[in-house]
């Protein structure tokens, strides 16, 4: 019996010898994405942005609530971008900082998307993964509520809490917060579904380990990649959705101001000639969007490679 | 003359992580009215063989040799005509039906459709057509039957209709890509039952995959052993049963539990299939092989023939010693 | 130690609610009867085989014995003590003594843990104050048994071969030492090669560690290569309950002769030489089965009482019981 044991445990040494740490799906998953070049640089790019809105206020020589009187007025003549006057990316009509003033806005534009997105993220993974790991009535009933908050125009609600409770950004993530996680739980719902039925859940359950414990360690850790690839993309849906709300002039109100609302200013005054009040801000927002979209689709080829 | 030769067929792929050689080197042909078996386990390149043949291959794969069918090459022809090919001379089943019929849409439009655009008739003859079809692989009430969807047959009668539906155009050749796999036993009697039937009915020829050696026995004129992407061996079935003269058609051999006999316990082939990833130097079955000497490792086996009736053989080790 | 009959399953019944398309919230589901009725006993150190055709119900009994989904009426008695009555919290402590292993290999172990703490979850759950220096001898000791390298330990499923999962799988099983291990197809998806290696491995450690063993297959051949005796099902009833070679050498059952001359031989003289019997037409549906003899509509002995009696479980040898109505 040993011996026939020690022979068993030679082939198998044959076939697999390097001993040591595996290499676990995310680590996988990780030299997957490095492979995708699209992604990559876009991770790149997105992080040079991030740490720019951090790092660049050290550079500034004005602050994005100052106003160069000298340009108020005439920007289109004196706040063009110039290294000499302090302005890189110009001023505004307001004689305001562009530099500063889009710095300002790529903080608060990526905070309102980041932080939108984790509350989505986190509302929706509880609820999909509590939903569809229960099942039955409570799934209908659970399921039947986002339905209706689905059925509700999204805008529509967004714009008239911005109009009752006022304008501010508490508001706005509350609106934005609200109703993007329903997608999230919907997909969280229907990837638990599947997973309840697999075999390893199946076994844990034959074993005798408890429901938490099933869904912490088994359920979840398998949902963090669609997870993952999910929540990088809601955060520019919900840029552009910030965006769109400030273009309105619904938004952030001054004197803070974001990536939307700088648009607008500067599609607005387009007529003056001021032109870098709309390209600085859009560039920096077209950018930033490409990246995350680039980012999300390498990290979906890297955390599910067979559905390339 | 042989219906289909194939001659040194190579497939490649071509992966993230390099070039795959999934097929190497297989020389085979089959005669018309006889049933080819391809024995061999996954990953053996038993199915990548077939596709190969008949274009099917994934875009990522590119196959080099030679297959003729009747005489003329057929390998990497455009798609065209290898279309042609497929629906009027070369037909195929798989192990899952439902891949191959279209869920939405009738069995009768499915049928005839084949019909009206390869031999252009009518609809109405080739409703008639696909009916006498449909009782020829004998699904009861075929009149009936013929307008169900995919969906609501059984697994078994669902094959049937994949096979009235290859044969529509009679082919010459019959490809079974592991047609019995997804059934169950009794089912799967009832289907090779079937093929074999209908092979001697309208006289073509089959190339049977499969990894199960009971199929094999009781349905095939000549059979051959793959391993990781070589041919082992290649003869009668009946001498390959009675007489196999490769380590591992003999491992294959006593690794399953025959029903009607009871033998205390089963020798096992040790170690795993080979990853095609790395596949190894030589003789591909060598790391697992009892047999193995030196050469095996290093220099890769060519066929030999080892008796007249085209019983051929790769391997290094002398017959002598492994019977 | 040997023929103390450790499980006994007494006219276990399952039934399923089915709700078809279309139905409102209210309509009261229809009744699918997966197992009916079903008994039987099992010692330590046996095997009992479990054969029938998919949609028999072989699954669904398995699940029951371990409580995964609930049974209708009957009894499984476990050493004495009747699992169905027992709560979840009571019947705990015995779930440690009955293990399962799966069909499928790699989608058995989830993909996120490596090895070692697959193979150490059982053992976590029920004695979750055990060191960790124990669990890690406890992990390297079963894996040597079920032929792993320990070295393996902290590698992923995903890095193995199907045969080396199913090892896993059964490492699983056996790190609580269990007395009991149902096996719910474990060779099916596995190579031909690899299937002798897990069919040794298993009846190697059911020598070793006086395990018994439930194996449900639908190839004939394996289990009665590996079983003692043999169970045959078909759409949820025991058709025929005999030692493994009796079955073979004598089925009394239509079903059984039926089920028995479609299984291939791998030898061209016997194969081609087979009377075979076929079995024409569908399996019907478990939904509204036929009266009396649910095999009655495919079978060719078919008489009218057999549509108007549900056939009794008769002894027609020892051990030995079938239940049809023309058996002699």
């Amino acid at each position: 019996m040993i011996v026939a044991n020690k022979n068993k445990i030679k082939d198998m040494a044959d076939n697999l010898s390097e001993s040591g740490a595996g290499r676990s799906l995310w680590k996988d998953a990780r030299i997957r994405f490095m492979q995708n070049k699209a992604a990559t640089i876009s991770l790149f790019i997105l992080l040079a942005i991030v740490s720019f809105s951090f790092i660049g206020p050290y550079f500034a020589v004005w602050s994005y609530e100052q106003i160069d009187w000298n340009a108020m007025g005439s920007a289109a003549r004196v706040g063009m971008p110039s290294i000499e006057s302090g302005h890189f990316f110009g001023t505004d009509d307001l004689g305001r900082d562009l530099y500063s003033r889009v710095i300002q806005g790529t903080q608060i534009s990526l905070m309102v998307g980041v932080l939108g997105a984790s509350v989505a993220v986190i509302v929706g993974t509880l609820y999909g993964a509590t939903s569809g790991y229960l099942g039955g009535k409570t799934d209908q009933i659970m399921m039947r509520i986002v339905d209706i908050l689905m059925s509700i125009p999204y805008m529509f609600v967004l714009i008239l809490l911005l109009v009752v409770f006022g304008r501010s950004i508490g508001m706005l993530f509350i609106g934005i917060g609200l109703l993007s996680w329903l997608d999230m739980s919907r997909i969280v719902r229907g990837q638990t579904l599947n997973l309840k039925n697999m075999e390893f859940i199946e076994a844990a359950k034959v074993t005798g380990v408890s429901d938490f414990k099933i869904i912490t360690r088994h359920i979840v850790p398998n949902l963090l990649g669609i997870v993952a690839v999910y929540a990088t993309l809601l955060v520019p849906g919900i840029i552009l959705a910030e965006s769109f709300i400030s273009f309105l002039g619904l938004g952030v109100q001054e004197p803070s101001t974001s990536w939307g609302a700088l648009i607008k200013e500067g599609a607005g005054t387009i007529s003056y000639e001021t032109e870098w009040q709309l390209l600085f801000p859009l560039a920096f927002f077209v950018v930033s969007l490409f990246c995350f979209y680039f980012i999300g689709d390498g990290l979906r080829d890297a955390l599910d490679p067979k559905d390339r | 003359m042989s219906l289909l030769e194939v001659n040194n067929l190579k497939v490649e792929f071509e992966t993230a992580d390099g070039i795959v050689n999934a097929v190497n080197n297989v020389n085979f042909s089959i005669d018309e009215g006889k049933i080819l078996a391809i024995v061999g386990e996954s990953g053996s390149g038993k199915s990548q063989t077939v596709f190969a043949m008949t274009g099917l291959l994934d875009h990522n794969g590119s196959a080099t040799g030679s297959v003729k069918f009747e005489g003329e090459e057929i390998l990497n022809l455009s798609n065209q005509k290898l279309n042609q090919i497929r629906a009027e001379k070369i037909a195929m089943i798989f192990q899952d039906p439902m891949t191959s019929l279209n869920p939405y849409v009738r069995v009768s439009e499915q049928m005839t459709e084949v019909l009206v655009h390869h031999q252009g008739i009518s609809k109405s003859d080739a409703l008639k057509q696909s009916i006498s079809m449909l009782d020829a692989v004998r699904i009861p009430d075929a009149s009936n039957r013929v307008r169900m969807y995919p969906h609501e047959f059984s697994g078994g009668m669902r094959q049937r209709v994949m096979i009235a539906m290859s044969l529509l155009c009679r082919p010459k050749l019959l490809i079974a890509d592991e047609p019995t796999t997804a059934l169950d036993v009794t089912v799967q009697a009832q289907i090779m039952q079937l093929l074999s039937d209908l092979q001697k009915e309208f006289g073509m020829s089959i190339i049977l995959i499969t990894h199960d050696l009971g199929v094999v026995a009781g349905n095939s004129d000549d059979m051959l052993v793959m391993y990781g992407g070589e041919i082992m061996e290649i003869g009668k079935t009946e001498n390959i049963y009675s007489a196999s003269t490769h380590p591992y058609t003999q491992g294959l051999m006593t690794a399953v539990p025959r029903l009607d006999d009871s033998e205390e316990r089963l020798i096992t082939i040790p170690g795993n299939p080979p990853n095609m990833m790395k596949a190894p130097v030589g003789c591909p079955f060598s790391p697992r092989c009892k047999f193995s000497i030196d050469t095996c490792s290093k220099v890769s086996p060519v066929l030999i023939n080892v008796s007249k009736n085209n019983h051929l053989r790769a391997c290094h080790v002398a017959t002598e010693e492994i019977l | 130690m040997s023929n103390q009959t450790i499980l006994e399953v007494e006219n276990l019944t399952v039934n399923f609610d089915v709700s078809s398309e279309g139905d409102m919230p209210w309509t009261k589901a229809k009744k699918l009867q997966a197992v009916n009725d079903i008994s039987f006993s099992l010692s330590a150190g046996e095997t009992l085989g479990v054969v029938g055709e998919s949609g028999c119900g072989k699954s669904t009994l398995a699940r029951a014995i371990v409580k995964m989904v609930p049974a209708e009426s009957g009894k499984v008695v476990w050493l004495g003590n009747d699992l169905l009555g027992l709560s979840h919290s009571e019947a705990r402590q015995y779930r440690k003594q009955i293990q399962m292993i799966f069909q499928d290999p790699l989608a058995s172990l989830n993909p996120r843990m490596n090895i070692g703490e697959i193979i150490a979850e059982p053992l976590r759950t029920h004695y979750p104050k055990t060191p960790e220096s124990d669990v890690k001898a406890r992990v390297r000791d079963v894996m040597h048994k079920v032929g792993l390298l320990d070295n393996l330990v902290n590698r992923y499923p995903h890095e193995f071969s199907g045969g080396q999962c199913q090892r896993i799988g059964i490492a699983r099983a056996l790190i609580l030492k269990p007395k009991l291990i149902i096996c719910d197809e474990p060779v099916s998806a596995l190579d031909v090669s690899i299937q002798a290696q897990v069919v040794n491995l298993l009846m190697d450690l059911q020598e070793e560690m006086d395990l018994a063993l439930i194996f449900i297959a639908h190839d004939l051949s394996v289990v009665k290569h590996i079983s003692t005796k043999i169970m045959v099902l078909y759409l949820g009833n025991m058709v025929e309950l005999a030692n493994s070679n009796d079955i073979y050498q004598s089925p009394s059952h239509p079903y059984t002769q039926a089920l028995i001359s479609a299984v291939p031989i791998p030898d061209p003289n016997v194969e081609k030489n087979k009377e075979l019997i076929l079995i024409e037409g569908d399996l019907p549906s478990p939904i509204n089965p036929p009266s009396g003899c649910v095999f009655r509509t495919r079978c060719q002995k078919a008489q009218d009482i057999c549509s108007q009696q549900k056939p009794e479980y008769k002894e027609v040898a020892t051990s030995h019981s079938v239940a049809c109505h023309f058996n002699d």
